[in-house]
């Protein structure tokens, strides 16, 4: 699990977008699973942000089903089940999306990200604005999800939220990384530059 | 998730937002029928006027209701930039358009529906022409605006004045289609001259149009 | 590149002006519409001169998408631009003979129109080059414009049926009215001046096009840089 850090416009999203496929990048080049075609291994990857990617007048289920029918899974609802309730919500509420609170639109957005089952996570700002209780349980859950061998790459601005659970603290700076610290970075690793 | 699979999962999933919400249905209706009312103030025609200038009428008013619809459609995707989650999925960019253009088409048709009795009382119409053939113009014309429509509505959603783009980039196109569709009616409502030609240009456009669109909208979808 | 921008600026010179004493005083008048159908000679050169332009577009287009490569986005843009002012002059200098010579500004001609509906569509163009943001503008604006080319044939025939089914006066003598061979020499000699005057109306503003490229992309380097210098102090 990497936890990606850096000040605003370090170009944290723009690189998880890039990494996703939803960002052409202007120079260089990005490899995922070996191929630097991203829409062919497309299948293979999460992805969650700020916004919920959810559609405000279905619930959770039915957003969910709809998710698994673009991945092409058949007979979803079983699956769709499970993973509603692996974010600790209850898949038989019919409430619309629209009507969650924060901490719970977040939960069901990391459902729609992993429900496909899928080998790399990238998750931009996930637990912004939501309450400690629903974040607490979904770092928890990433740590699982590290454990059975997925990559995760996190940025947030709460970096004491993934001290202990990230593996690895990358820090950006005006579009470079700049640092990679297996713990918390002081603030001067974070901005590349060491003490004169 | 093959192409069928993917549109019919997605048109279902559309028409069942619009089923609940309403938004792109009632502003539709609503504007339209301003649009009618402020057209009877703007010409009062007689019986025999009427059926030379509704056609132009009509499908005047249904281009700006439908603009309602078209932008509305996809401004449900970038709400909670849902349209992300689709552009990450594997799933074919074409199943997206062709379903919002399905949906889009729908709703402009039961606009059409609705709307009709009500240009048929406000304007004293009495067609010369078969009805049959004024369907036959109207699913051609509805797909002519409406193929167009979905895909500049999802190129101009994603600009800086949004709805307002939308107009400005898709009436010049559609002009020879609008021309079209308004002879065409016109020729069936007075039986004053064929609207062959008109309804072959339509079916033209139409087939040109969708072709341009299905080959263009994957490149669209990803430009970022 | 620069002697040689400034030696065709005087041949073009040379030509338009040689274009205008042809069209002007060379030419012999017109039967039925005396001095005003001189204007001709401006109207169909900058007439064909705006649809060559707006082809070289719709190629820059495609290539555009095909590979996305700046030049070609900075090449579209260059056309269209020339493009909708030669158009306008065409859309201007239509009334200014019509009036005259039939009393009304406006005809719905099959060729006026149609020059009006392709100015409608290429000025729409570049009102959605000017707001579309960023990194979008090269690829919508490149799809706009093969959807704008690809319609420019329907939009002709339309309105060419409506005009046969509805007449009204043709400007420009119709479809069968021949031309005095000493008239299309005034004819031919303008469009190679406009041709060439266009060409270098192309270059400059391609050229301002690059300039302002590398701008942007320099200056987004040099942010980058120096909030790294910022820091380091």
């Amino acid at each position: 699990m990497y936890a990606l850090l850096g000040e605003n416009g370090a170009g944290k999203t723009t690189l998880l977008r890039s990494l996703a496929g939803l960002s052409r990048p202007s120079g260089g080049m990005i490899k995922l699973f070996g191929e630097s075609n991203i829409r062919t291994v497309v299948q293979r990857l999460g992805y969650m942000a700020h916004p919920s990617l959810l559609y405000e007048e279905m619930s959770g289920m039915e957003n969910l089903l709809y998710f698994c029918g673009l991945y092409g899974m058949q007979d979803a609802g079983q699956r769709c089940r499970e993973v509603i309730q692996l974010v600790g919500l209850d898949p038989e509420l019919t409430r619309r999306v629209g009507q969650y609170s924060q901490g719970m639109r977040q939960r069901m957005s990391l459902a729609r990200a992993i429900v496909h089952d899928p080998e790399l996570l990238l998750l931009d700002e996930p637990f912004s604005n939501v309450d400690i209780a629903s974040t607490r349980d979904m770092v928890r859950l990433l740590g699982t999800m590290r454990d059975g061998g997925r990559t995760i790459v996190i940025v947030t601005h709460q970096a004491s939220l993934l001290e202990g659970v990230a593996d690895e603290f990358v820090s950006m700076h005006a579009g470079r990384v700049v640092g990679r610290t297996a713990h918390l970075p002081t603030g001067s690793e974070m901005t590349g530059v060491s003490a004169r | 998730m093959s192409l069928g699979q993917v549109t019919s999962a997605t048109l279902k999933k559309d028409l069942r937002l619009e089923w609940r919400s309403k938004d792109a249905i009632n502003t539709m209706i609503f504007f339209a029928l301003l649009v009618v009312v402020i057209f009877s103030f703007a010409f009062d025609p007689t019986a025999e006027e009427s059926r030379r200038i509704a056609g132009g009428l009509i499908w005047v008013g249904f281009l700006f209701a439908a603009v309602v619809a078209l932008n509305q459609t996809w401004a449900r995707e970038l709400r909670n930039q849902a349209l992300d989650a689709f552009r990450v999925s594997p799933a074919p960019a074409n199943a997206l358009f062709i379903a919002k253009a399905a949906g889009n088409f729908i709703f402009v048709m039961v606009l059409e529906a609705v709307m009709a009795p009500l240009f048929i009382v406000f304007y004293n119409l009495r067609s010369v022409g078969p009805s049959y053939q004024l369907a036959i113009v109207a699913v051609l014309a509805t797909w002519a605006l409406v193929v167009n429509g979905t895909f500049f509505a999802a190129m101009s959603i994603r600009t800086r004045s949004r709805e307002v783009m939308l107009p400005l980039i898709l009436f010049p196109v559609s002009i020879p289609a609008l021309l079209a569709m308004v002879q065409a009616t016109t020729g069936i409502l007075t039986g004053d001259f064929s609207p062959q030609f008109w309804v072959a240009l339509l079916a033209v456009y139409d087939v040109v149009f969708t072709t341009v669109c299905l080959l263009l909208f994957e490149t669209v979808l990803h430009a970022e | 590149m620069k002697s040689t921008f400034y030696i065709l600026a005087i041949l073009a010179l040379g030509l338009l002006s040689l274009g205008l004493y042809q069209g002007l005083v060379a030419a012999p008048t017109e039967l039925t519409m005396g001095n005003v159908q001189r204007i001709f000679y401006y109207h169909v050169p900058s007439a064909w001169t705006a649809f060559l332009l707006f082809f070289v577009n719709f190629l820059a287009s495609i290539m555009y998408l095909v590979r996305r490569n700046p030049r070609t986005d900075a090449l579209a843009v260059t056309t269209a631009e020339v493009g909708v002012v030669f158009c306008t002059v065409v859309l201007v200098t239509g009334p200014l003979w019509a009036k005259p010579v039939w009393g009304i500004w406006w005809t719905w001609d099959a060729r006026l129109t149609s020059t009006l509906v392709l100015w409608l569509i290429y000025v729409s163009y570049l009102i959605l080059r000017r707001y579309a943001s960023g990194g979008q503008t090269p690829v919508l604006a490149a799809a706009l414009a093969i959807f704008g080319f690809v319609d420019v044939p329907i939009v002709y025939l339309s309105i060419r049926f409506f005009r046969t089914q509805h007449p009204q006066p043709v400007i420009g003598g119709g479809e069968n009215s021949g031309l005095d061979p000493a008239m299309w020499k005034a004819l031919l000699i303008n469009w190679a001046a406009f041709l060439l005057f266009g060409f270098l109306l192309c270059w400059i503003r391609y050229r301002l096009e690059r300039l302002r490229q590398t701008f942007e992309e320099t200056r987004a380097l040099e942010s980058l840089l120096e909030s790294d210098v910022r820091s380091a102090r």
